[in-house]
């Protein structure tokens, strides 16, 4: 282990004192944000303290699936602290429906989602009723003192039965949400007469999205505007869509994502929780303050994947693919939320990966179950749809009796090839598949580690090693807004960028993005260093509080830095190309004589020069400008992309897998990641670790489980598993660099990368290691008991009496 | 109401206290001591972490009447006249940190660790960093952080010892 940390650290040499010809962009800078971060002088949504705030607990539905009969609060009312009772019926009037914009079919039903049930309750968590007291405790004491009574109706919890006629539905239209359907050339002929054809069926297990710092809210009024913090990765969505559900104008409502312990998805919500404390606030016209216990979010935070995939493969004898056909059910959970019928769709066009083929269907049905809602987690829909495929192309390749990487090899869009048009549509801009994977294979050591698992399989070694292979791709960096359109998303995805010089030549850049632990603000002020040739630490980045940046999209899709990023580009030239008007007038010269270079604009040819930070001043002071001059530097850009972003790279995992006890142990991990240019090495490499575990995770630990009465099982860190040190090995990575031809930056989208390509890396690892046996899958989590029943299952002989126990 | 006493980052309080107040409450509700985060409810995910009376403890798991009498050291009191502690500071370097919500708790059950031992392999790292969860670096960069902060830890007091 030791060994192979090491070897990472070796494989890419980060050394923030690398000097890149005076450049910013491609340094490993060390983190701003860093400072405040190891110091503990944070601010955490759940940090603020407001006089005469309030603090607001919910009493949750016990019941997966009930009438509401009676809510009596009387009792609650009286108890010592207690300011205020609420029920659902109390709010009915005025709480509307949480939105879902993504409405993806013209017959999509679309349930009516009260933030606070008033008649029936559909999962396990939802709120029914609310106390608010002076303090957390007493707050949470008085929840005991409300009674409700509750009509059980069915839980419904099974995607498959759910959709059988003459069941109990989860809503009054029935259970099915949507079916939407693509379909791309002759897929009957492409499978019609193929020589090879696999079909697997794939379980997404639902999953918890667990970012470490749990919900915060905190809202507040003066009797005509709001302002609501909470720890979102949305703040400009948020505003527009609490306005347009609460009814309070946007223009009287601010609000602020603070400090944000992490989200993955699971931030990117207009939740319950957030709209109640807005009208709380409004109702007693004091602060209040909401913070979620754990067991609390991992009942009423949405969760992500729970697909159920249908999935067959075409190819000729040599190994050509023909064609994909993928039929999906998609848990929705009871409720459709911001973007839970989306998430599929997302994932609808990454089926053909990396590789051509000829044609290609696609079917997704959502429904409905009386389990919380599902929606975007980290990759959504694409993690799916990669592991899917890459699953499928190491099938293929048993079936073919080929090597794996062959097989891709075969069938990948080769460097050459780009920019290559997919099956599905897609236009990838740029990729070499060629150079990552030579990488990634000479660094994991591919030819030994094979030649060690022929070793072991001829020992029938009891500990036999498997070597899993990804060659994923992705579209990220949402955005295009047209594209976006075309595929009914509610809303579009430019982002805006404001970039304001201040009279000392210091610099404000305000971004639409809002981070939560990506580093935008070292990495923008690399951006504009090297943009205007100002120092590094004379760039400040506001985000996140629609006072100061009343203008965004957010930060989700890997999206920050390809839409985000090249915003401040264009921003700072506006900016550069103003400046360049004084300094011309100022020395007398054209301004197309006048050359800039690292924060000095220079007359041609002359020893005449003025520094970005004079130019600054003499603009404040305005005195001497040319005739029209508006005295001010500062630029504003919305950018909005023509295509995604299509980062991609080779991820080669071996496992050991005791095939007594069915432990597996990750024995090394190579990742080959191109996200095109980089910015910051050491915040890509951040990324892609975090990634790579969070896609581990979803193979071998994670799984949100629900019993048949639809309780969930799995409401504490004690129940679901989250990876520590212990359980996850060292990661060795290194990068090829195809630079982006959709951006002058030349980036790619990196925040899901790694979660995408690793989860079928090491899946694959876990079944090539048992296929000697027999084994063809194992479903994930891949824990020792389930790849211990698949061995079994695969070594007992098939019984036609009832199968196996 | 029970009265204790504790000293939290050198400073002493005497407080009145609910039998069942959680020190973390005490720290984050009462004494405005909010670099200390709670990160869930069945002690395992470690983000409170702080030090008491010199080990790392979950301040989610302690009654703050048990703590009385005690010295506790948050994240607030690591820096000395606003110099670092080597373990900031090697966090900072290797980038063990993204969101840094897990940070304040790592950084403090790291110091603990080193207090076993000052040399740990990657091994005794991960084992011993097994109670606090990190969601965002995949902890490489944590064991890397981890191994320069006992490496500087170790020059300190070596320098220290001859000075």
């Amino acid at each position: 282990m030791t060994e192979q940390l090491d070897a990472g650290v070796a494989a890419w040499q980060i050394k923030e004192s690398d000097v890149l010809d005076g450049r910013e962009v491609g340094r490993a800078r060390r983190r701003k944000e860093d400072a405040r971060l190891v110091t503990g002088r944070t601010q955490w949504t759940d940090n603020i303290q407001l006089p005469g705030m309030l603090h607001v607990a919910f009493l949750r539905s016990p019941m997966a699936h009930a009438r509401i009969t009676r809510v009596d609060t009387s009792v609650a009312r009286t108890q010592p602290g207690v300011v205020a009772v609420f029920s659902g019926a109390d709010f009915a009037a005025e709480q509307g429906s949480l939105p879902c914009v993504w409405p993806v079919s013209e017959d999509i039903v679309i349930p009516d989602h009260p933030p606070m049930a008033v008649t029936e309750v559909r999962y396990v968590g939802e709120a029914v009723a609310c106390v608010v007291a002076t303090d957390r405790y007493k707050a949470a004491d008085a929840l005991d003192a409300i009674e409700v009574d509750y009509e059980p109706l069915d839980a419904v919890t099974d995607m498959t039965s759910a959709l059988d006629e003459g069941g109990p539905k989860v809503h009054e239209a029935g259970n099915k949400a949507f079916t939407w359907t693509f379909a791309q050339g002759d897929i009957e002929a492409a499978f019609r007469d193929a020589a090879v054809r696999v079909e697997r069926t794939f379980v997404q297990q639902r999953l918890i999205p667990s970012a470490m710092e749990p919900r915060a809210v905190v809202a507040q009024t003066d009797g005509d505007a709001f302002t609501l913090h909470s720890s979102t990765q949305i703040p400009h969505i948020l505003r527009v869509m609490l306005a347009l559900t609460t009814g309070i104008p946007e223009h009287k409502l601010r609000v602020v994502a603070p400090d944000v312990g992490g989200g993955f998805g699971s931030k990117l919500q207009v939740t319950a929780e957030e709209v109640l404390c807005l009208l709380i606030t409004r109702r007693l016209g004091r602060p209040v303050k909401w913070t979620e216990s754990r067991s609390e979010g991992n009942l009423t935070v949405h969760h992500g994947r729970d697909q159920l995939q249908r999935i067959s493969v075409a190819a000729d004898a040599d190994g050509r693919i023909r064609g994909v056909k993928v039929d999906l059910l998609a848990d929705m959970g009871a409720y459709l939320m911001l973007v839970t019928p989306g998430v599929p769709l997302l994932g609808a066009f990454m089926y053909s990966g990396v590789y051509k083929m000829d044609a290609y269907d696609f079917t997704c049905t959502g429904v409905f179950t009386t389990k919380v809602p599902t929606d975007a987690y980290r990759g959504a829909g694409r993690p799916e749809a990669t592991f899917a495929i890459e699953r499928m192309v190491d099938e293929l390749a048993a079936e073919l009796g080929m090597d794996p990487i062959e097989l891709r090899r075969r069938n990948w869009i080769r460097h050459g090839e780009f920019p290559y048009t997919t099956v599905c549509g897609l236009t990838y801009d740029s990729g070499n598949y060629e150079a990552a994977t030579d990488r990634a294979l000479a660094l994991f050591g591919y030819d030994r580690l094979r030649a060690e698992q022929a070793d072991r399989r001829a020992r029938e070694d009891p500990v036999q090693l498997g070597i899993g292979v990804s060659t994923y791709t992705e579209m990220c960096g949402l955005a295009p807004s047209r594209v976006l359109g075309s595929l009914s998303y509610g809303a579009g995805g430019w982002e805006h960028a404001s970039v304001r010089v201040l009279p000392t030549g210091k610099v404000e850049v305000v971004t639409g993005t809002s981070p939560h632990g990506q580093g935008h603000e070292t990495a923008w002020s690399q951006i504009v260093a090297d943009a205007l040739g100002v120092p590094f630490e004379d760039v400040a980045v506001l985000h996140g509080d629609t006072s100061s940046s009343y203008k965004g999209m957010d930060t989700y899709g890997s999206r920050s830095l390809v839409v985000g990023g090249v915003a401040v580009v264009q921003a700072c030239e506006k900016v550069k190309e103003k400046a360049r008007q004084v300094a011309a007038h100022l020395m007398e010269a054209s301004p197309d004589d006048i050359e800039f270079s690292r924060g000095e604009f220079r007359v041609r040819g002359t020893g005449t020069s003025r520094t970005i930070q004079e130019i600054a001043l003499a603009t404040f002071a305005a005195h001497d400008l040319p005739d029209g001059f508006e005295p001010r530097l500062d630029a504003d850009a919305t950018f909005d992309p023509d295509n995604f972003s299509f980062p991609h790279g080779t991820h080669l995992c071996a496992v050991e897998v005791d095939t007594e006890t069915g432990a597996t142990r990750i024995r090394s991990y190579v990742a080959v990641d191109d996200v095109g240019n980089v910015v910051n090495p050491l915040i890509v490499e951040g990324q892609v670790h975090g990634g790579i575990a969070q896609g581990i995770a979803q193979a071998l630990f994670e799984e949100a489980v629900h019993d048949a009465d639809g309780n969930l099982l799995t409401t504490t860190m004690a129940d679901y598993l989250l990876p520590s040190a212990a359980d996850l090995p060292a990661y060795t990575t290194d990068r090829t660099e195809t630079p982006a031809t959709t951006n002058p930056l030349g980036v790619k989208g990196v925040g899901e990368a790694g979660t995408i390509a690793s989860t079928p890396a090491v899946v694959n690892a876990v079944v090539d290691a048992l296929r000697p046996y027999g084994v063809r899958d194992v479903p994930m989590p891949c824990t020792p008991e389930r790849v211990w029943r698949a061995l079994g299952q695969a070594r007992t002989p098939q019984r036609t009496d009832g199968g196996l126990s | 109401m029970p009265r204790i006493s504790v000293t939290v980052d050198g400073i002493r309080y005497d407080e009145e206290v609910e039998p069942r107040l959680l020190l973390v409450h005490l720290l984050r509700d009462r004494l405005g001591k909010t670099g200390t985060p709670i990160g869930c409810d069945t002690s395992n995910c470690g983000a409170c972490t702080v030090l008491l009376d010199g080990r790392s403890a979950k301040s989610c798991s302690i009654l703050a009447v048990q703590a009385d009498g005690c010295d506790i050291v948050t994240i607030e009191g690591l820096s000395t006249d606003g110099t670092w502690h080597p373990m900031q500071r090697a966090f900072h370097e290797e980038h063990a940190l993204q969101c840094g919500y897990c940070t304040p708790g790592m950084i403090l059950a790291a110091i603990d660790l080193l207090h076993d031992d000052p040399d740990p392999s990657e091994e005794t790292i991960r084992e011993g960093l097994e109670g606090n969860l990190c969601r965002c670096t995949g902890y490489c960069t944590i064991v890397r952080a981890v191994r320069r902060g006992a490496r500087e830890m170790s020059r300190d007091q070596e320098g220290a010892a001859t000075s």
